[in-house]
């Protein structure tokens, strides 16, 4: 028997047993309280060496009964919920819930409120992605400065979710039928002045990273994940996109007014973690087209739909699943309704809880150092991980 | 050394005895290149200024904690922007976000590893109270429950200048101490307990679901009319 | 995609024996959904997944739900001659039926390769105490991995044939299965000062003379132990 065993078929080589040579196994819990794990999540972790051969994440640090909650409360308070699935990204939760409940009681949206849900979601598909892209940074070892230069740019948007929606976290914007309020000229060339800028950011972002030797060192290769197990595993948003597979539910679905739109969905080749960094850099450049394109063509007209109703909201019984892509993957949201003003059942679907399926496949025969990374690329919330 | 901040108002007006130095006294003491302070104010100053917080984020509001760190808000400002990995080297335990039944021992364990002199500050609706995932079953409805809470502040989130706010709170009330007395750091006192009772995982709830020693729940008095 | 109707046909040429019922959705939705019975549900899923005219190769998303034993009121209207020759009269019967409860675990599936979907299939347990079990379809998608053992967690539905059947959010020593519908939570009432709704009826419990305390009377400090009201 040779040391070193041939890699499995998989392409990750594993030594899941000590002999004399090798000594003996070792066995850490990371987290939950680790600054690396991105919140309250925890990876039990074996190691041969510094070598991975078994990592079992455990989940359930923050779980906050938000699926109880939402039993328990209308369906219109559930809203300010939703928010806190994912707390970076609440404008797209929102979208999310909103999308599953008007399926559910079949009630249209106006035209202008879906062309601003769209322009939100893109930001918010920026603001995470630039987030993501800064706390991948820090992970891999470049304390401090990738995440202040994401935080800034951050900060802009915030300040045009908080002069639209009153919060910078938390918004709590879409309804039933419509968005809360409408977005005033002011707000929209403001809109656009961050969009118009969000270019150079990028430029400078990437100027700084993406051809940057220490960062292809660490990520090229790492965590390489294959869309057969990808597909199987149910791994959406990003990270499947980085293996290559053409499925985003914004060509898909082509929910809201998406299919107006033209916009190309960025692949990958390779499915490492240097892909599904470089699959939101350009996920990012996609939704600034988008942007550009949602605010030159903005109708006039109402944001609500004036026959929905909000108080005393009650659907008829019955069931939907509304998903939308989100900046995490789908992000969708079953209710079952038995006619009353609370919904009997309230699921959310969370994009990185079923992402992290596939943490161990891709943690297995790399380094500890790496796991740090890989679940880095995974962009988990742990908000909407245990939810 | 100029810099160091004359008596607070309230320790100078706390002492017992008379001041024997005068301001006036002292300030043309200081000209003369000689520093008089006392030794509450100069342990205080320095605890006051190196509030270094434990890097622990929960939910939410750790968001908007490491938004406070950043170049926007910059909580260095106020000496605080060394965020330890572990507890052992930290003074400030921030409870950013929602604790839960499960994360609780976990977050008592922390701030009995954590060296005194140390601080706490619950950050955000959900750990002053639970929130509003209040109702939840798996939601502790407070930190306070079970370790002692310096400051409090609410919102949800608090923004990053909220939490600024309560970092010079803290930092205020951490000036107002005194080395003995009643009003003295909580270390410095004879009743100190080190370590705070863990939890454990019951088969409905926490055992105990509150320390009685740091908590009890308020009461109403029902007034008859 | 053909419809669920056609599916349905076609499943039950295929797989004789196999219980698959159709499951319409009365709601605007128009989302209808499979029942599949316990015994043939993994070589139908696994079908549903390789199946060239289908490839649902792609299992969105995972749930329970659960319904508790319902009582149903049936009214049955008899017509009873009148001995002494009057009038028919109507003799209204109210005979109480209890429907057992189930469990019940949602599968939404997808297709990546085809971008269709969603077909959604249900799969029921016998009871909600000793017969809480289902058939596991996470050999057939890995994606179920995890959820399926969130609603073995939160439901207690047993999936028989799962990998890791472990709680995954709550803790190990936990007995309850908090989504179920009769839960009871542990009794830690603490005041409140808006309660309403579900919180209004446990500060009753807890204050039976005033629900709500007065708006002018603020909190009291903490009062010595033994002294609640």
């Amino acid at each position: 028997m040779s040391l070193f065993p041939a890699p499995s078929p998989s392409g990750v080589s594993v030594r899941p047993v000590n002999d004399e040579f090798h000594g003996d196994l070792l066995e850490i819990s990371m987290g939950p309280h680790h600054p690396s794990t991105h919140g309250v999540f925890r990876m039990q972790v074996t190691l041969d060496g510094e070598t991975i051969v078994k990592l079992k994440p455990v989940f359930g640090y923050l779980h906050r009964n938000h699926e109880k909650l939402g039993e328990n409360t209308t369906y219109l308070a559930s809203m300010p919920y939703t928010d806190r699935l994912d707390y970076l990204n609440s404008m797209t939760n929102n979208w999310a819930y909103a999308i599953a409940v008007e399926k559910l009681a079949g009630q249209p949206v106006p035209e202008r409120a879906e062309y601003l849900r769209i322009i939100l979601a893109e930001l918010t598909r920026l603001l995470n992605h630039t987030c993501l892209a800064g706390f991948l940074l820090q992970d891999s070892g470049a304390m401090g400065t990738p995440l202040m230069y994401a935080f800034r740019e951050r900060e802009k948007i915030l300040e045009l979710f908080e002069a639209l929606s009153g919060s910078r976290m938390m918004c709590n914007f879409q309804r039933f039928g419509g968005c809360r309020v409408d977005a005033s000229p002011a707000w929209l060339a403001a809109a656009q002045g961050v969009v118009d800028a969000y270019g150079s950011f990028l430029d400078e972002f990437e100027a700084l990273l993406t051809g940057n030797e220490i960062l292809m060192a660490r990520t090229q290769g790492t965590g390489v994940l294959t869309p057969q197990l990808a597909i199987n595993a149910s791994v959406t948003g990003p990270l499947l996109r980085a293996t290559g597979v053409d499925y985003d539910i914004r060509k898909v679905d082509a929910y809201g007014l998406y299919s107006r739109f033209n916009f190309r969905v960025p692949l990958g080749a390779h499915g490492d973690t240097y892909d599904r960094y470089m699959i939101r850099i350009l996920e990012m450049r996609e939704s600034i087209k988008i942007l550009q394109q949602a605010l030159r063509e903005l109708p006039a007209g109402p944001v609500m739909d004036p026959k929905a109703k909000l108080r005393g909201f009650r659907p008829k019984a019955g069931e939907a699943y509304g998903r939308i892509e989100g900046p995490k993957g789908e992000i969708g949201f079953y209710l079952i309704s038995d006619g009353s003003p609370n919904p009997y059942r309230y699921r959310v679907r969370p994009p990185s809880f079923v992402n992290l399926t596939i943490l161990e496949d891709m943690c297995l025969g790399q380094t500890i150092a790496d796991a740090v990374i890989i679940l880095g690329s995974v962009d988990i919330v742990l908000g909407e991980v245990d939810r | 050394m100029s810099d160091v901040p004359s008596a607070h108002p309230d320790s100078a007006s706390g002492s017992a005895a008379p001041a024997l130095v005068s301001d006036q006294e002292r300030e043309e003491l200081r000209r003369q290149g000689i520093l008089l302070t006392k030794m509450e104010d100069l342990y205080n100053w320095g605890r006051s200024n190196s509030v270094w917080p434990l890097n622990f984020g929960l939910a939410c509001c750790a968001i908007e904690m490491i938004a406070a760190s950043m170049a926007r808000f910059d909580i260095s400002r106020f000496g605080s922007e060394v965020y330890r990995p572990s507890p052992r080297q930290a003074d400030l335990l921030i409870v950013s976000g929602t604790v839960t039944k499960k994360m609780a021992p976990q977050v008592i364990r922390l701030w009995n590893q954590m060296p005194e002199p140390k601080y706490c500050i619950a950050m955000g609706a959900c750990a002053i109270s639970g929130g509003p995932f209040k109702q939840g079953y798996n939601v502790l409805k407070g930190i306070d429950r079970f370790i002692p809470v310096d400051i409090y502040i609410p919102g949800c989130p608090p923004r990053p200048e909220a939490l600024l706010n309560g970092l010079i709170a803290l930092q205020e009330k951490i000036r107002g101490q005194h080395l003995t007395g009643p009003n003295a750091p909580r270390h410095l006192r004879a009743d100190d307990r080190c370590e705070y009772p863990v939890p454990e995982f019951g088969a409905h709830d926490l055992e105990p679901p509150a320390n009685p020693e740091v908590f009890q729940p308020p009461t109403i008095v029902r007034t008859e009319k | 995609m053909e419809t669920l109707e056609q599916l349905r046909d076609r499943l039950l040429a295929r797989f004789p024996g196999a219980e698959v019922t159709l499951v319409t959705n009365p709601g605007a939705a128009a989302q209808h959904s499979l029942l599949l019975g316990a015994s043939q549900a993994r070589e139908i899923a696994c079908f549903l997944r390789d199946d060239p005219a289908l490839q649902l190769d792609y299992c969105s998303n995972v749930t329970g739900i659960d319904w508790p034993d319902k009582e149903i009121v049936e009214t049955t209207k008899t017509t009873v001659p009148d001995p002494a020759g009057g009038p028919a009269k109507v003799v209204e019967q109210k005979t109480k039926r209890l429907q057992p409860g189930y469990l019940e675990a949602v599968y939404h599936l997808y297709s990546m390769a085809l971008k269709h979907g969603p077909v959604i299939l249900r799969l029921r347990t016998a009871n909600r105490t000793d017969q809480a079990n289902v058939p596991s379809l996470t050999p057939v998608w890995r994606g179920c991995e995890f959820q399926e053992r969130e609603a073995f967690d939160l439901f207690g539905i047993v999936f028989t044939g799962h990998p890791d059947l472990r709680r995954i959010l709550m803790w190990d020593e936990f007995k309850d299965f908090p989504m179920r519908k009769d839960y009871v939570e542990p009794d830690d009432y603490e005041w409140e000062p808006t309660p309403h709704g579900g919180v209004l009826e446990k500060a009753a419990k807890h204050y039976p003379v005033a629900a709500t305390p007065p708006a002018d009377t603020p909190p009291a400090p903490p009062a010595p132990e033994g002294k609640q009201p």
